[in-house]
């Protein structure tokens, strides 16, 4: 069984970030790119996955487990540590032609990749980091042609079918389906592993395939050519004001103060 | 010269930095406190694979170089001295001796265990009556019907009495050489060996949450074949592993000076009197600064002692260097973390009153300042 993860990379939430007013995008000299953390959630997935069907007995082929991305040519390294914590190759799509797609396009173009990769088992992260729209694992299953099985908390494969536990607000909801699939998890899939030492020193000796734009031979143009969305207009958010401080006697002193405060507000 | 780090060595120290971050640090005060051997971290650390960090997969290890050993101990040592002299006692002193002198089979035996965390192993060497000068060892082991019959005392030996110790290796006097001094060799002392005792834990002042015993033999039996390296060897063999556990102290130092220089900043920019951030004083900019010029220091040494170990040069002197240097920094450093945190630095729940504890034995452990010195002294000839 072929797993495939997606996995974006992102700019380190713990940097500052400045926004280029011309382009409407963002400065990456200086910031560190690193692998979307809730992608680390998907990679755990596939792996815990791969190992459970390793386990099984009498299973069939040993499950295979590869990360994908579409980014630039620097994310080779980044793309390092998922293979360290224990995917078994990488296949990055690499073009300037991508440059500026919007949900649309990722999705498109990420489809088109990897029909040509091949795959049993799609797994994503719920959300980026950075772009945080969470709109590529519904319009990737799309283009895909697959079931969708999004927010999944708990991953299942038997008998070449796929059971997922569905998070709901209010508990979750189990939904089997046919595979090939996609399935997005949410962080309740489990902790994501450190990258083992063992792991970052084999990670060197495992493939990264690049593909680029014209092997997929679209039909449709993607990067900023073919986006349905444009950034008009963007903003910091505005500089929240200082708060207020309750200085009191004592502790009950200061509560009615504070409880005075939010009953004002109407807030209790 | 080139200073970058290569990929591997990068993602090791991120990856280590990381589980010392999340894992480690939060524990770190409570550990100290109730003088608590972390046996869940070192499974931890076993997973991760620190514990066999430099030696080949082969034998159960990582694969990684002695750079990448330096940036793993630095990472633990920023947050917790304990846990990193825990690994570096593991793998420079237990295990190493196995994978630089032991035979295929004892490698098999004792190294992959070793080298996959699941077991630990002490180094024995000192005794309460031979530290700094360890060629006067009173252990004395006679060679009697096919097996060693071992009689002494061991002092401060690190894991040498864990729930995952397999024993130690020690040096012993196993006869007279030709010129009339004593001959030495190192033993494998397996753990359940009758008639060999460990103390209770030492109750130390720093690194309380590692584990440092005396060691008893009496009329202790172990298999003839128990020899590790060549009879007669085991003083030689013992100070070329204190070679490469100088790499270990050093970077076990500047780690801990990071640390407290971490702490110190942070307090520094946080911590108000005269209506500033203390942070805003000369004086305290200055102390910050000198403690970073000697970390950044001791830190390039201890790495170049490792990279000049990696690329099979003679790193001695190097090593020596770095081990009294860093020592003296993480003294430095972390005397004056505690003065920039005034009162509270004094205090059980701040960090850096912790890291002043620890750090006063970087100065003793495996060769003390004096000893360093008078070794220098002799390398470069007098
Ligand atoms: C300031 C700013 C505003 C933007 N606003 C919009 C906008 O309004 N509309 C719009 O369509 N786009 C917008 N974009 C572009 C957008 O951020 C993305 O680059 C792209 O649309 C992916 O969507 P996302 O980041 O929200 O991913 P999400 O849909 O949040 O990502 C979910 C999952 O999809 C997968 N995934 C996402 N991207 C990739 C990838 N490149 N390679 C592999 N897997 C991937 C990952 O598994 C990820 O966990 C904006 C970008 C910026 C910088
Ligand atoms: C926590 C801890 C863990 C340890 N772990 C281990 C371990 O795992 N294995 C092991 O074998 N040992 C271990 N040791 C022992 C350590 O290596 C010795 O304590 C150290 O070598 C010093 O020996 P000593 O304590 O006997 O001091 P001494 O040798 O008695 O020295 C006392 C003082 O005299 C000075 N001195 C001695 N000789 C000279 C000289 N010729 N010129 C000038 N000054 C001199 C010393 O520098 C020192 O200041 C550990 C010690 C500690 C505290």
């Amino acid at each position: 069984m072929k797993i495939v993860v997606t996995v974006k990379l992102v700019p380190d939430a713990n940097t500052e970030k400045r926004i280029d007013p011309a382009t409407k995008r963002l400065v990456r000299a200086g910031v560190e790119t690193v692998l979307n953390p809730f992608d680390e959630y998907a990679i755990e997935a596939a792996l815990q996955l791969k190992e459970r069907l390793a386990a099984a007995p009498g299973s069939a082929e040993p499950a295979t487990v590869t990360v994908f991305s579409m980014a630039p040519e620097s994310a080779r390294e980044v793309l390092r540590k998922a293979l360290a914590m224990g995917a078994d190759d990488a296949v990055l799509l690499c073009d300037a032609g991508l440059q500026g797609s919007d949900v649309w396009a990722t999705a498109y173009a990420v489809a088109a990749a990897l029909k040509k990769v091949g795959f049993d088992l799609v797994v994503t992260g719920g959300l980026a980091d950075d772009g945080n729209t969470g709109g590529v694992p519904g319009a990737l299953a799309e283009y895909l042609g697959v079931p969708g099985l999004t927010n999944a908390r708990a991953i299942e494969v038997a008998d070449g079918k796929l059971k997922v536990q569905r998070e709901t607000d209010t508990g979750y909801q189990v939904v089997t389906g046919p595979m090939p699939a996609l399935v997005s998890v949410t962080m309740a899939i489990g902790e994501p592993r450190y990258a083992s030492l063992k792991g970052i020193m084999g990670a060197k000796k495992k493939t990264i395939t690049t593909i680029s734009l014209a092997e997929l031979g679209l039909d449709r143009a993607v990067g900023s050519d073919g986006a349905k969305t444009e950034v008009r207009e963007l903003a910091a958010p505005p500089v929240r004001g200082k708060g207020r401080v309750v200085e009191a006697s004592d502790g009950a002193q200061g509560a009615q103060v504070i409880f005075d405060y939010l009953k004002e507000k109407k807030l209790v | 010269m080139n200073f970058d780090l290569t990929d591997e060595q990068r993602a090791i120290q991120a990856t280590v930095a990381e589980f010392a971050r999340e894992r480690v640090a939060p524990r770190a005060e409570e550990m100290d406190r109730n003088e608590a051997f972390p046996y869940d971290l070192v499974a931890e650390m076993a997973d991760l694979g620190l514990m066999g960090l430099p030696f080949p997969e082969e034998y159960g290890g990582a694969g990684a170089d002695t750079v990448s050993y330096a940036l793993a101990i630095m990472e633990l040592a920023r947050v917790d001295a304990s846990t990193a002299i825990t690994m570096a006692a593991h793998v420079s002193l237990g295990a190493s001796p196995f994978y630089l002198f032991g035979s295929e089979e004892q490698k098999r035996r004792y190294l992959v265990p070793l080298a996959q965390g699941r077991m630990l192993w002490g180094f024995g060497l000192t005794e309460p009556g031979a530290g700094s000068d360890a060629g006067n060892t009173q252990t004395k082991a006679e060679l009697r019907d096919g097996k060693w019959i071992v009689n002494g005392t061991k002092a401060f030996i690190t894991n040498s009495g864990t729930e995952l110790t397999g024993g130690t290796t020690i040096t012993a006097a196993t006869g007279t050489r030709s010129d009339g001094k004593p001959e030495i060799t190192n033993l494998i002392v397996p753990q359940d060996t009758v008639g060999f005792t460990r103390s209770k834990k030492y109750r130390k002042m720093g690194w309380r949450a590692s584990d440092t015993r005396e060691l008893a033999f009496a009329d202790a039996e172990i298999p003839a074949e128990n020899v590790l390296g060549r009879r007669g060897d085991g003083l030689r063999n013992f100070l070329t592993i204190l070679d490469g556990g100088r790499i270990s102290v050093a970077a076990l130092s500047v780690g801990l000076a990071m640390g407290a220089y971490d702490e110190a900043l942070k307090y520094a920019r946080e911590r108000r009197a005269f209506g500033k951030p203390i942070g805003k004083f000369q004086a305290i900019q200055f102390k910050l600064v000198d403690m970073l010029v000697e970390i950044e220091h001791a830190k390039l040494m201890t790495l170049k002692a490792a990279w000049e170990k990696d690329g099979g040069r003679d790193y001695a002197q190097t090593a020596s260097l770095a081990k009294l240097y860093a020592a003296e920094v993480s003294r430095r450093v972390v005397n004056e973390a505690v003065q920039i945190h005034g009162g509270y630095g004094f205090m059980d729940e701040y960090p850096v009153s912790r890291m002043y504890r620890d750090q006063k034995v970087n100065e003793i452990g495996e060769g003390t300042n004096e000893m360093q010195r008078l070794l220098i002294a002799r390398m470069i000839g007098l």
